[in-house]
């Protein structure tokens, strides 16, 4: 284990030293709240020759992402940030770059997607592109988007992987909020990542290859096929390089953060900070004798359907908690819950009483009088044995 | 300057043909010719980024390629983005040494005009305000061939296309084509360019004065689709010769500011001339459209008088 | 050029080139587009002058050069556009080789018909 050094750093500026340490080939971004200041930092390390990355100050996030597409197929290592309406301004490049197999690694730093315009943080953006072909990695503290970013990384360019990484961090609640974070040497991260190598590249000349061919009906089923199975194979090589990254760093980082689930009765499930609120609220409620527990899937593209069933399939009683709709999905429930409940069928688990609440949307604060009345509506479930309301609310006035 | 350039075919046609036999463009299209022209009057190594359209689906049908160089596509509006950050790369990977620091290579992005008028407009302009060292072409040839024939901005007034379609009250397009050629310049890039294939000489002068110039450099090549233009697959070069000579699609020049026509017909055509060659224009030719032909050869003089006013203005 | 077979097309999922990257430059050779031709440009070799106005013109790189000069067709690949016909700026003295008639040192004739190489 190496030590890391600790500075007092908002999750923004962590995920840029962690981009700063990478020192990247191509960055291509532009600026959009609560993303900018990983822009603004990076530009700064570029002006200061403090990395070689050659910077690509774009006229949009779609040309961001297009560039970057660009610049991976021609060989080098690539990154980018965004969030809410730029990651949906790049959807099509999104889709592009993960069916390339190009490992491009892009922070989002989550936001509330229009309309109406909002600039607070939920999952409506990264959620979005939950089926775009990109894994997806959700961090809970600015501490967990520093080192997410550097696992990407490694993850991406995995030669058996060669897929696009979205690392997520909450808008303004970490990605604005300043805390104690740990920050590995310099070269003990240029060591961790080392060099990339690409197996084909537009500059190497010598060999030309086309990218991005016209495919017909004879291939594209096959191409799909194929890119399905890369990154539903990936998990197992992803928990390498957390448990390599863990070993490094001292720092925990497994696809599941779990909390006091061995014998947890209720439980609840929900990504990124609110785990913390979460986690909190429960520590107070095992003082008093409850058997509370929380799951928290830090990787959710692939999704690790296994080990949440595992981890909860024990509960008297499940509440999900979802920092975004799925519009017209059933009774207006969220994607994890869909993927949770979707995953207990195909288990076999079909009596888990497990309900969804909507939360945060917008920014809307999440307190821990909420997080408790979560539990307390579960013990009332499992007590009288009647679900009630699949999908419920937090924080919204009725 | 690169100011004595000769282009003599006996020095280029030993030369590796990158764009290979068996792409499945339509016989006479114009599209393939210029991109031979352009890749013969290349020296070295160049990687291209082509936009979605009739050049990348029919040169590029996996498993298989027409492309003897390397290409990428990615999609519609972002060629010019694609390469930038293909140039960007270049930059980066030579200075941390992973390519030789004499190893030149060019960097070529290409759409059709509806990537280049309208879906990539703001993308080209992005690229070209970075400044990165690259050639964006516009293979225009005047409408969305690829879906079939709609109009674009570049569709000129008047065409026959299947979203601006000859109706009882509506003569076909009614709008202007964009003068995209003027935007580009106006960027205040090193070189912008107006060319056609059938001036070979002149088109492929171009592409070497574009490749060396100190900076973005955009070429705007007519480019004939005998299917949208309803026209015989074996008069692409008389078209684009035609459009010189009407001044409808002058070979002009503006070299770091300073606008040179390269080619000024002896006889200035009528442009009806142009215009009664392809179906895509027959319906002008009715006693009632009359006024439109007048407007139009209104319009082809006005510019055409800018475009020697702008060069006597040096 | 490298000398090609035709790909496959029946490849199962697990083996098509990730991302669908082609690897083969100019693989594009396998497929023969001399069969969308109506009519067949042909050439009269001793009258030509070797101006080289129809290889740069050609749309398919469908004339192939031996020794520096242009020797008739690739009529695997040749479309039958008719460009280098149109575009040739030579009159012929004698009659064609392979037409009999004046005019142009290439001249379109009939697919169907015999002629060319």
């Amino acid at each position: 284990m190496v030590e890391s050094k600790f500075l007092p750093l908002d999750g923004a500026t962590a995920v840029s030293q962690a981009m700063r340490q990478i020192n990247p080939d191509v960055v291509a971004a532009y600026p959009i709240t609560p993303q900018t200041a990983v822009v603004q930092n990076f530009s700064q390390y570029v002006a200061d020759g403090i990395v070689n990355t050659e910077f690509i100050p774009v006229e949009s996030e779609h040309a961001a992402m297009s560039a970057c597409v660009g610049s991976s197929a021609a060989g080098a290592r690539v990154m980018t940030a965004t969030a809410a309406n730029g990651l949906a301004l790049m959807w099509e490049m999104l889709y592009i770059a993960a069916g390339m197999r190009l490992p491009i690694v892009l922070t989002v730093v989550n936001r509330a997607l229009s309309s109406p315009l909002n600039i607070h943080c939920d999952h409506s953006d990264a959620m979005g592109a939950r089926d775009s072909g990109w894994i997806q990695i959700y961090a809970e503290t600015g501490q967990e988007a520093y080192d997410n970013t550097l696992q990407a990384m490694r993850i991406a360019e995995h030669p058996d992987i060669l897929t696009p990484v979205m690392s997520c961090q909450d808008g303004f609640i970490t990605g604005h909020g300043v805390e104690r974070v740990g920050i590995l040497p310099d070269e003990v991260v240029k060591q961790f990542v080392g060099e990339y190598k690409p197996r084909y590249a537009l500059l190497n000349t010598d060999e030309p290859v086309t990218f991005g061919a016209w495919d017909f009906t004879d291939y594209y089923f096959e191409h799909k096929r194929q890119q399905s199975e890369v990154i539903n194979s990936a998990l197992p090589i992803i928990e390498d390089v957390f448990s390599e990254y863990t070993k490094l760093s001292g720092r925990p980082q497994p696809v599941l953060d779990t909390w006091e689930m061995d014998d947890a009765e209720y439980c609840i499930v929900v990504l990124s900070s609110t785990g913390g609120t979460s986690r909190a609220v429960a520590r107070g409620l095992r003082a008093q004798g409850v058997k509370v527990g929380i799951v928290k899937p830090r990787l959710y593209r692939p999704f690790p359907a296994k080990y949440i069933v595992e981890a909860i399939k024990g509960c008297k009683a499940v509440a999900v908690l979802d920092r975004a709709i799925s519009f017209g999905a059933p009774a207006g429930q969220g994607p994890l819950f869909t993927d949770i409940t979707a995953a207990l069928y195909n288990e076999g688990i079909t009596g888990l009483n497990i309900v969804d609440y909507i939360f945060g949307l917008g920014g809307r604060d999440i307190l821990p009088d909420q997080i408790t009345s979560v539990f307390t509506d579960l013990q009332q479930i499992a007590n009288e044995g009647q679900r009630g309301a699949m999908v419920r609310y937090l924080g919204l006035r009725e | 300057m690169t100011d004595r350039i000769r282009i003599n075919l006996k020095d280029i046609v030993n030369n590796e043909e990158r764009l290979a036999p068996g792409h499945r463009l339509c016989g006479g299209c114009g599209e393939p010719t210029i991109m031979r022209m352009i890749l013969h009057a290349i020296e070295g190594p160049v990687v291209i980024s082509t936009a979605t359209g009739c050049l990348e689906v029919s040169t590029t049908v996996y498993p298989t390629t027409a492309w003897q160089v390397p290409w990428i596509h990615s999609a519609f509006e972002n060629s010019a983005t694609t390469i930038s950050g293909v140039e960007a790369a270049y930059k980066a990977l030579k200075r941390s040494g992973k390519i030789p620091a004499d190893k030149e290579i060019k960097f070529l992005a290409v759409g059709g005009d509806g990537a280049s008028y309208d879906i990539g407009f703001q993308w080209i302009s992005g690229a070209l305000e970075r400044g990165h060292k690259l050639v964006y072409v516009c293979l225009n040839n005047e409408a969305y061939m690829n879906t079939g024939i709609q109009r674009s901005g570049a569709t000129p007034k008047g065409a026959n296309t299947t979203t601006s379609p000859v109706g009882d009250v509506i003569p076909g397009k009614t709008q202007w084509r964009k003068p995209f050629t003027r935007i580009m310049a106006a960027h205040d890039i090193p070189y912008v360019a107006q060319a056609a294939p059938h001036n070979y000489r002149d088109l492929m002068t171009k592409v070497k004065k574009a490749f060396a110039a100190d900076g973005p450099a955009v070429l705007n090549i007519l480019a004939p689709c005998p299917r949208g233009w309803r026209t015989e697959s074996d008069q692409t070069m008389v078209l684009t010769k035609l459009a010189a000579d009407t001044c409808y699609w002058p070979l002009y020049e503006v070299d770091h500011g300073k606008t040179v026509v390269n080619y000024k017909p002896r006889e200035k055509k009528p442009v009806a001339d142009w215009l009664k060659v392809q179906g895509r224009f027959r319906h002008l030719f009715r006693p009632a459209y009359a006024s439109i032909l007048e407007e139009i050869q209104a319009r082809i003089d006005q510019e055409w008088e800018r475009l020697l006013k702008e060069e006597a203005a040096g | 050029m490298k000398e090609y077979t035709a790909p496959r097309l029946d490849r199962p999922w697990s083996e098509v080139n990730p991302g669908g990257i082609v690897l083969d430059p100019g693989i594009s050779v396998t497929y023969i587009t001399g069969t969308w031709r109506t009519m067949r440009p042909v050439r009269d070799q001793a009258q030509c002058t070797q101006c080289l106005i129809c290889w740069i013109m050609c749309p398919d790189a469908a004339i192939p050069i031996v020794d520096g000069k242009v020797d008739s067709f690739d009529y695997d690949h040749c479309k039958g556009c008719g460009i280098c016909a149109e575009q040739c700026p030579v009159n012929i003295k004698k009659p064609h080789s392979v037409t009999g008639e004046l005019g142009k040192v290439i001249q379109m004739v009939p697919e169907s018909s015999e002629g060319g190489e």
